[in-house]
């Protein structure tokens, strides 16, 4: 333990620890911008290259930054002398001279971190001008934009990209004031092997990063006469739209959500959470198909469009062991431009699907070529949670007031699996109950599968399924996943099912959620939501699901069948790994 | 080659080469092979050198040795001529491939070119007797031996350092001779080498590495590249003994890839080194086992900063880290690390041969020793010195130096390179070492020493230099990143004549605040010529703030050319100028169309009469 | 480089077109101690890039990924490294690389009035090749041949005292 004191006030810190840390303590917070913590990680992104967090220690020449400064024994801090308020100002008028001023325009207008400390500050002119970087804006693909001319070089997204997601797309370029983070001869998103997983736009301070905004497209259907536009929304929304609107994290509002889809003007409002439980029909099917032949373990699960991507670049080899099952949003897809159109007797081609997703994957997932059908695409338009915020906001709904009412029927019906989708270990519990079922023949009471539940970046479990010893691992965040992917391919992998989500925690963290800015225990909030509103369910298991059992009796017949092949399952590409 | 694997044998082959060297020889004639001077024209002189001794029949009396920089780069190409009877030697400049044959024909005073004056005298081998203002250990062998021969190294007492450390003492007291000593780290911090040693040797860890940073960047500096080109063993060898100290087996030397030849000499010098047993396993029969990796820069200037150098050494972005840790601690692959440049490695070596004592007394209480300096700019002899710390500016720019070019007035000298700043004719008397110089508003640096005159701007001096600051910034920290290019900015301002006061109130505070925060010694101390330049020569700023006007004449957009009633229509202005913009008859008065002219000077420089009004 | 000459650079594999340099490259990286971590293999990473920089003359991208994949990197980082130090190149220079002196020295007395001839002349920036791939132009740190400043190097040749009147000379000289 060290002792140490700032501004006069005494405090005992673990060793190690950073002055910032230290001064966290004493409930002084130093403004920071580059530096991102993830706690519950245990992943510090720790660069001091903003400068912002400069602080005086006594008996230093310089300045010293807070957030990498170790904290030594005896040492003196002062958090805002005139000196480090000055130092503090002039680094963000410095990166403001080198920012657009066009705040009033941007994506991030008031969920900036750069703007709320200028503001935080009170920088009120701009002190430097000067030439300003110029570069051409990235907007070549469905799910993300670069716009580095607002990049301040916290490269926070290169440790998102390389550290923790593994992809390794991103690295500082060039030097001095020309240097910026990019891609290798730095192309285009589209042109390397980005899995669109949107964590550097989670981990973006500014407007450099953000996603490709599609509200405009929804309003544009929801306004066309000729089309019946329905809505999915996935289950990692519910538990975190709320924030957008100051409600608790934590805070589950799907009945306000669906009040408010409908007040937008959809047609249907429908739950994802449906498709997840026929996802769960087909991907345990698969599963226990391939249990019994002993053949292309372990089985991968395949709802996540981040990690399709990732291990299509960077595991072509393994391409045969991941799950056929396509995501619950395609699924959704797929049965509402058939099933539904043929229910309802219209054109598949006249009905619009709106998914809204925690996530950005899911945007660049729905333009894939594989999930159209005679030029009609299974999902139209793809918009993330933060994006239907802003079109309720737009449409002046008083979120916080709305009465909570019902998802639309045949496709709004789900199960406690289908919820626990959107956290990681959810997928493979949902798997595990409708397994324990139909391996048992017997309706398994306990299936509370805790030992798969939980943040941490890999877990591992032997499940005993109605006699059978399952051994199973869970991956959040592609780094993680790399781990078990490498450990199968040198053949050490001895489990049976692997879930893996692109996401650091799963889609409850994912791209297209409202920002954090750094405070992960959102996510857990989020998480126990998750599972609060399974645990509400009266039906948690996938299969018993009514709906799901009418469109196998009316449409599909038999999970695995010809016609749920046809429409429910997928295929891979193996892509350039460059 | 003779395995050297004992402290004797080494002994006994030093004595073995001394007699065999020697031989029959009677005159050795030193031709300098440095980078410079084959630049400037030394291998046709060193070709017909060979050739004259082989017509006139005097290959067993006559030994020609290719030797690195002798420093004296103002009458490059040089070489030496050693009477070995009479121990009398001559330096000769300025040598031109026809005056071969007179030299070996040995009338040496009658070849017909300029003696050169050695003003130097060996600390190692004797009191300075005279008035030799230069006192060389770190150049103790530069242009005196073969770079190429690790006999001629070994002969002058080569690796007798490395055999008295391993066989004779004691790790401990090896750091113990090198903290007595006082000799600080030459790169530019001038850390105490001793301290540095003494922390990666109390560390524990499963390896240990000793680098050598020789990613000398300083524009105007080459002292380290001298060393290299010239006595590569030296700093093998102290990083043999370095290594030993901390408990290291891997030295790593970092060299810039823009050095070719001493890279070629490094390559050559670690092989020989090899073969002969004293670099690799059981060095001298010590135990101690040591080996050197050479690793190139790539055009990088930060990465002469220790954390960037080993980030670089690692294939990374040459971005420096925070400190701490230091590398000391944690550096590279997170394993403890001594990072020394060249000419700290240079001392090592004479230090353990002579002691701690012995070097003490050379320079003053605070900084021992000596220093290389590559005095250039407006100076008459420009060139490599090496003066004991302490030693006056005066002393160095009109003693060493010989004064100002052209008769001009000496202005400034600016020390520390990109990092350092200006001294003025005030301050010249004041002896230099790491402390005075930063109490001057200035620092060592490695030691680039440039000499202004008077018909340098200083408001341009402090934008060259932000300029170059700029290129090499690696762009991870605001302050560095942003902050030297709205100076840089402001600076153009400033010379462009849209100066104003607030710009210079701006620059001073932006200066203050960038030394304040940035994250490495580049950044640091980035705005120190800007600093230094206002502090000392701020009217020259208000000239250009207030009168538009730059006093040096150099500033273009503040000059103006004019033809005065000296012209006598010679039209030679007019043929010269590139946008043909003077006009005007055959033998009347001409005029520049001041619309047109791009103020490039050439009419100034070609009129014979003095009848253009550079203003 | 013209936009054309990009396409055609494109279209053509530098490594099929020249087995032999491919083999000298593939051969010297292939010598390295490399291993499965690639936190050490990447410690080779930049004089692989010289060797190759060497044998090709620049590092396209093509031999960027070359380079990755033997060292079992990502691409990206590779072309941050390359792209950080001004020493490599990503595209052809020209068959006479003129480089003028920026240090101090070479500074003090007159370089930027050397390049502002070259600039002229050739009619190309600093960092910029001419359309006939002849001539390169680019500033070059201290060479150390300070006493002879202004100094111009044409490729291994340097030019001592140079002025602007040598400009035309010195050019003149490398057809």
């Amino acid at each position: 333990m060290l002792k140490l004191r700032i501004n006069g006030m005494p405090v005992t810190v673990e060793d190690n620890s950073t002055i910032l840390q230290a001064a966290r303590k004493l409930d002084i917070k130093i403004p920071t911008l580059c530096h991102m913590e993830l706690d519950c990680f245990n992943l510090e992104h720790r660069i001091g290259s903003c400068r912002v967090c400069v602080v005086e220690v006594s008996g230093r020449r310089n300045l010293a930054p807070a957030c990498c400064t170790p904290v030594e024994d005896n040492m003196e801090v002062r958090t805002h002398t005139l000196r480090a308020i000055n130092a503090r100002r002039t680094m963000l008028d410095l990166l403001l001279s080198n920012h657009p001023k066009d705040c009033l325009t941007c994506e991030k207008n008031l969920d900036c971190e750069l703007q709320a400390l200028a503001q935080e500050m009170g920088l009120h002119r701009i002190m430097y001008k000067g030439e300003q970087a110029k570069r051409k804006i990235d907007l070549a693909n469905e799910s993300i934009v670069r716009d580095m001319n607002k990049c301040i070089m916290c490269r926070r997204c290169e440790t998102a990209c390389n550290t923790i997601q593994t992809v390794g797309i991103l690295s500082g370029v060039k030097r001095g004031f020309n240097s910026i983070v990019s891609t290798a001869s730095e192309k285009p998103l589209a042109e390397t092997k980005c899995t669109f997983c949107g964590q550097c736009v989670a981990a973006c301070p500014v407007g450099a990063l953000t996603e490709m905004n599609r509200t405009y497209d929804v309003w544009r259907a929801l306004n066309d006469e000729t089309k019946h536009v329905i809505v999915q929304t996935a289950p990692a929304v519910r538990v975190a739209l709320g924030e957008e609107f100051g409600l608790e994290p934590g805070s589950i509002s799907t009945g306000k959500m669906v009040t408010g889809l409908r007040m937008l003007g959809f047609d249907k409002v429908f739950d994802t959470d449906f498709a997840a439980d026929l996802t769960i029909m087909e991907e345990t099917t698969e599963f226990i198909q391939r249990l019994k032949e002993n053949k292309n373990l372990p089985i991968l699960t395949s709802c996540c469009p981040g990690w399709v991507k990732f291990f299509e670049h960077q595991f072509p080899d393994l391409l045969h062991i991941p799950s056929t099952a396509k995501s619950p949003q395609q699924m959704f897809g797929a049965m509402a431009k058939t099933y539904y159109a043929k229910k309802i007797g219209v054109e598949a081609s006249e009905i619009t699907v709106v998914s809204v997703m925690p996530c950005l994957a899911k945007k660049n997932e729905a333009a894939r070529p594989e999930f159209a059908r005679d030029g009609v695409r299974d999902v139209d338009i793809v918009i993330s949670t933060r994006e239907l915020a802003n079109m309720l906001k737009e449409a002046g709904i008083q979120f916080n007031e709305l009465r909570n009412s019902a998802f639309d029927n045949p496709m709004g019906e789900s199960t406690g699996a289908g919820v626990i989708f959107g956290s990681t270990g959810g997928v493979l519990e949902a798997v595990l109950r409708t397994a324990a079922d139909w391996v048992s023949g017997t309706e398994v009471k306990d299936i509370d599968f805790e030992d798969v539940r939980g943040l941490a970046g890999i877990k591992e479990a032997t499940v005993n399924v109605a006699g059978t010893e399952i051994r199973v691992a869970i991956a959040s965040g592609l780094g993680n996943a790399r781990t078990l992917l490498e450990k199968i391919r040198r053949g050490e992998s001895k489990y049976h099912a692997i879930e893996i989500m692109a996401c650091p925690g799963g889609c409850l963290n994912g791209g297209g959620q409202p920002y954090i800015h750094g405070d992960t225990t959102i996510l857990e909030k989020r998480r126990l939501a998750l599972y609060d509103e399974d645990r509400s369910k009266t039906i948690r298991k996938s299969h018993e699901n009514p709906y799901i059992q009418k469109i196998y009796r009316e449409f599909l017949g038999e999970p695995g069948s010809h016609l749920a092949h046809e429409l429910l399952h997928t295929h891979y590409t193996a892509r350039k790994n460059e | 080659m003779t395995l050297l694997n004992t402290s004797d044998k080494l002994t006994k082959y030093q004595k073995e080469l001394n007699g065999k060297l020697s031989g029959n020889i009677k005159t050795e004639i030193l031709v300098s092979m440095g980078t410079c001077g084959i630049a400037a024209g030394t291998t046709p002189v060193l070709e017909e050198l060979k050739k004259e001794v082989v017509e006139q029949n005097m290959q067993d009396s006559v030994r020609i040795v290719q030797v690195g920089c002798m420093g004296l780069c103002h009458s490059e190409p040089t070489i030496e001529v050693i009477d070995r009877e009479s121990g009398h030697c001559v330096v000769f400049g300025n040598v031109a491939a026809d005056k071969a044959k007179a030299i070996v024909a040995k009338t040496i005073r009658a070849a017909g070119v300029d003696p050169v004056a050695k003003t130097w005298y060996y600390p190692e081998e004797g009191q300075n007797t005279g008035s030799a203002l230069q006192a060389r250990i770190v150049l103790r062998n530069c242009g005196r031996i073969n770079p190429e021969s690790i006999d001629e190294y070994i002969s002058r007492s080569g690796y007798q350092a490395a055999a008295k450390a391993l066989t004779s003492m004691k790790s401990a007291e090896v750091i113990s001779t090198i903290l007595d000593s006082g000799l600080r780290g030459r790169g530019g911090g001038g850390f105490p080498t001793g301290k540095k040693w003494q922390f990666a040797a109390a560390q524990k860890a499963d390896a240990k590495y000793v680098i050598c940073n020789a990613d000398e960047g300083d524009p105007g500096a080459f002292m380290d590249r001298a060393v290299l080109e010239g006595d590569p063993h030296s700093v093998l060898e102290a990083m043999i003994i370095a290594g030993y100290a901390v408990g290291s087996h891997d030295g790593v030397i970092y060299i810039r890839a823009e050095y070719p030849l001493a890279v070629k000499r490094l390559h050559h010098a670690i092989g020989q080194a090899k073969e002969m047993g004293l670099l690799g396993k059981n060095i001298f029969g010590s135990g101690f086992d040591f080996d050197i990796e050479l690793k190139y820069g790539a055009g990088a200037f930060v990465c002469g900063e220790e954390t960037a150098l080993i980030h670089s050494v690692e294939g990374k972005r040459g971005e420096p880290g925070f400190k701490p840790p230091f590398p000391a601690i944690s550096g590279l692959w997170k394993k403890p690390t001594v990072v020394n440049n060249v000419e700290t490695y240079a001392n090592v070596c004479a230090i353990i041969r002579n002691g701690a004592a012995w070097f003490k007394k050379i320079g003053t209480e605070n900084s021992p020793g000596t220093k290389v300096f590559s005095l250039t700019g407006k100076i008459n002899k420009v060139g490599l010195i090496e003066v004991p710390m302490g030693t006056t500016l005066r002393d160095i720019i009109f003693s060493l130096g010989e004064g100002i070019k052209d008769n001009k007035k000496f202005k400034a000298v600016q020390t520390g390179g990109p990092s350092g700043g200006c001294i003025t004719e005030a301050n010249l008397d004041s002896p230099i070492d790491y402390n005075s110089l930063i109490a001057l508003g200035s620092m060592m640096g490695s030691g680039g020493m440039i000499v202004l005159d008077e018909d340098d701007c200083m408001v341009n001096i402090a934008k060259f230099f932000l300029e170059f600051t700029l290129d090499e910034s690696c762009g991870r920290c605001t302050p560095c990143r942003i902050g030297n290019k709205r100076l840089h900015e402001m600076l153009n301002e400033i010379t462009i004549g849209n100066g104003t006061h607030e710009i210079l109130g701006k620059l001073r505070k932006l200066s203050e605040t960038i030394k304040d925060t940035a994250l490495c010694g580049l950044g640091q101390t980035s705005p120190n010529p800007v600093l230094s330049t206002i502090k000392n020569f701020e009217s020259e700023y208000l000239a250009h703030i207030d009168h538009k006007k730059c006093p040096a004449k150099v500033c273009v957009k503040l000059l103006s050319y004019k033809i005065n009633d000296n012209c006598v229509g010679c039209t030679l202005c007019a043929r010269n100028c590139p946008v043909t913009c003077i006009s005007g008859e055959r033998k009347q008065k001409h005029l520049i169309d001041q619309a047109k002219c791009i103020k490039c000077g050439v009419c100034y420089e070609a009129c014979k009469f003095h009848a253009i009004d550079k203003n | 480089m013209t936009d054309q000459c990009t396409k055609c650079c494109d279209n053509v594999s530098i490594l099929n077109m020249y087995p032999d340099k491919k083999k000298e490259l593939e051969k010297y990286i292939d010598s390295l101690p490399l291993g499965s971590d690639s936190d050490r293999n990447r410690g080779f990473l930049i004089q692989s890039l010289h060797k190759a920089q060497g044998i090709f003359g620049y590092l396209p991208e093509e031999i960027q990924l070359f380079v990755a994949q033997k060292l079992k990197l990502h691409l990206s980082e590779v072309f941050g490294v390359i792209s950080f130090y001004s020493y490599f190149t990503t595209v052809p220079v020209g068959k006479f690389k003129i480089n003028v002196c920026t240090g101090t020295a070479c500074f003090v007395k007159g370089a930027d009035s050397i390049v502002g001839e070259f600039r002229r002349f050739l009619n190309i920036e600093m960092g910029e090749t001419t359309k006939d791939m002849k001539f390169s132009l680019g500033g070059l740190r201290c060479v150390g041949a300070c006493s002879l400043a202004p100094v111009v190097m044409v490729n291994d040749k340097v030019y001592g005292n140079v002025t602007p009147k040598k400009v035309p000379e010195i050019l003149e000289e490398c057809k």
